[in-house]
């Protein structure tokens, strides 16, 4: 039974992966970006959080305000870093968006310090509120919720990207930038939504991250090793994908610490490596990413 | 036109720069304990900077794992010298030792590209600090000391770990510069620049970037053993942790990615700031990642790159020159 509810906890835990991830997967997507930074984004999010709800203001007031302004912070960081760093070619932007990551985690260190801060305190009892479904398995409502906002907003990215003018247009900048800028789609605008959307869903994901666990300045660069496994073993360009990646990941941390507290992490990372090499064994090289599989073959 | 691969400038500074070992060496008996230390420092610097640009600047590969080989040398070292070997010869057999275990995690890594080649790297990284610090006998989180060190006075550990560092600096720099000359540094640069056309004039892509990894393995981890031999404490923590490969990124795209001086440059810019601002820790490493953003971004070839540009100057020899032939 206590199995069973590691798988549980697991499985819960990878909706909190899925929301994290599915911003990068995005921009890896559509701009063949893999944003170093996006753990520390998620992270600022969280702390801006934190401030707010520090200032009396309840934290989901809060996401009413942080996530627009994330939001902007992401197209901003599309427009001024990441646009000129894709022109000078493949390795600049993995460069520029490691150095974002040691800034923001530095600067976020030098304002904050080491302690590890959480949400917790601010979210009333539904941190600690729980349904017990046996005598061994207990869910978190906290936890359940953020399973569901998890799943419910791949949903509307999904039917986003499939049915609104400007999810086509991220389609089919996905597919081939040069060919939709012939049919008027303007690039860099596309860019610059896409960066927007994977910021706010990244500090949405930091704001549950906060109220799930805690958080210090340097937590970002595990938030970004966690979304990347997740994203890699769901296989890329896929939302869904995504998730089942997510799911497996905590599935495996929570068994992993089970056996021994200490295996926690390295269970995940063993997994990923797992599923590294059975896609290489399965495909015999490395997928570069299409994000024409995540709406276009089974549409 | 002629092809030429020196000109009078880089034959003189060549030659110069092999000529310089010489008092070099002698520096131990010569200044005070206090810039021998720098100056080791300073030759791990150069060892570092030179792996990763060998890696990001000639084979395209960005790596954000490169710490997985500076902590591995240094805990194989520990290994080694718990079970008796010498402890000098233990910091050159931890290093290939890690590169032993580069080998295979090459064969896997490799076939990976871009972004998912650089988190994939962290992930290894990751691995091999967890796996570490299960091993009891380096004390887990908290780490141990290199004790056999003790029985070497600070003077002569100090002049031995000197010439460790000037030692291997120069080897593999001389490696570093031979590969590049070599037919397999043309085919990496072939890669770097397109991978797929490379391939299909016939260059061996995974054999030529196995190469520069299993390098880079080795002169990160021989970096790490001398840094465990000069600070004598393995905290896995601090040998595997990701600044390491910030401060190479930092010296590699300062210096210039893709010239042989370039990184050298890179580093001795890093040792300057480090001895002047490192005390400020926080800012200091705020300032290190802006740097790298700005010059990704604004001097995408860096210091020596820019001035490689507009003065044409080649200091090593690692490529070729075409020259009007003399009439």
């Amino acid at each position: 039974m206590i199995w069973v509810n590691q798988v549980v906890q697991g499985v819960l835990l990878g909706g909190y992966y899925a929301l994290l991830a599915c911003g990068l997967s995005l921009m890896f997507g559509v701009m063949r970006i893999i944003n170093l930074a996006h753990g520390a984004l998620a992270v600022l999010g969280a702390f801006l959080v934190f401030v707010l709800a520090k200032h009396g203001l309840s934290p989901w007031v809060a996401l009413v305000v942080v996530l627009p302004v994330m939001g902007v912070a992401g197209w901003a960081l599309q427009r001024v870093i990441l646009e000129r760093s894709l022109r000078a070619g493949e390795l600049t932007p993995l460069l520029a968006t490691f150095g974002l990551l040691i800034v923001i985690s530095n600067l976020l260190f030098e304002k904050f310090g080491a302690d590890e801060r959480s949400l917790f305190p601010y979210i009333g009892t539904l941190g600690y509120d729980s349904w017990t479904i046996t005598k061994q398995i207990t869910i978190a409502k906290l936890y359940a919720l953020i399973f569901v906002v998890a799943v419910a907003l791949l949903g509307t990215l999904q039917l986003f990207l499939r049915h609104t003018q400007l999810g086509r247009a991220l389609r089919a900048t996905a597919e081939d930038p040069d060919t939709a800028e012939l049919v008027g789609v303007n690039s860099s605008a596309v860019y610059a939504a896409a960066a927007a959307i994977a910021v706010a869903t990244a500090a949405l994901a930091g704001a549950f991250l906060g109220m799930r666990s805690s958080f210090n300045a340097y937590s970002g660069s595990d938030q970004l090793i966690f979304a990347f496994e997740a994203v890699v073993i769901g296989g890329i360009g896929s939302l869904w994908g995504t998730l089942a990646g997510g799911i497996v990941l905590g599935v495996a941390q929570n068994i992993g610490a089970q056996l021994n507290p200490q295996w926690f992490l390295l269970a995940g990372h063993v997994v990923f490596l797992a599923a590294l090499a059975l896609r290489l064994v399965l495909t015999g090289v490395g997928v570069r990413g299409g994000f024409r599989a995540l709406v276009g073959e089974h549409a | 036109m002629r092809v030429r691969r020196w000109t009078r400038v880089s034959a003189v500074s060549t030659t110069s720069v092999v000529l310089l070992l010489i008092p070099l060496a002698f520096v131990p008996a010569v200044l005070s304990a206090d810039a021998v230390d720098k100056l080791t420092t300073l030759f791990i610097y150069v060892i570092l900077a030179a792996m990763w640009n060998a890696l990001a600047g000639y084979a395209g590969l960005v790596s954000v794992g490169q710490q997985a080989f500076f902590g591995l040398g240094a805990y194989a070292t520990i290994r080694l010298s718990q079970h008796g070997v010498g402890v000098y010869p233990a910091l050159v057999l931890g290093a290939l030792l890690a590169a032993v275990v580069a080998v295979p995690i090459s064969l896997f890594m490799l076939r990976l590209r871009g972004g998912e080649f650089a988190i994939g790297m962290w992930v290894v990284a990751e691995v091999c600090f967890g796996l570490v610090i299960l091993d009891k006998s380096v004390g887990g989180l908290t780490g141990t000391s290199l004790i056999a060190l003790k029985q070497y006075s600070p003077n002569d550990q100090r002049a031995y770990n000197y010439w460790m560092a000037l030692g291997a600096a120069a080897v593999l720099l001389t490696t570093l510069f031979l590969l590049l000359r070599s037919r397999t540094g043309a085919s990496l640069q072939a890669i770097r620049d397109d991978e797929e056309a490379a391939a299909s004039v016939g260059v061996r892509v995974l054999a030529g970037k196995g190469i520069v990894f299993v390098l880079a393995a080795f002169g990160c981890a021989l970096a790490g053993t001398l840094w465990l031999a000069t600070s004598i404490t393995f905290q896995p923590k601090s040998y595997f942790g990701v600044e390491w490969t910030a401060y190479m990124i930092f010296m590699a795209l300062a210096g210039g990615l893709g010239t042989f001086e370039g990184p050298i440059l890179g580093a001795i810019v890093f040792f300057v700031i480090q001895d002047q601002f490192g005390d400020n820790g926080v800012w200091y490493l705020v300032g290190l990642g802006a740097a790298a953003v700005g010059f990704a971004l604004l001097l995408p070839r860096g210091l020596w790159g820019t001035l490689q540009e507009r003065f044409d100057l080649h200091l090593f020899p690692v490529g070729y020159r075409l020259r009007r032939a003399a009439t």
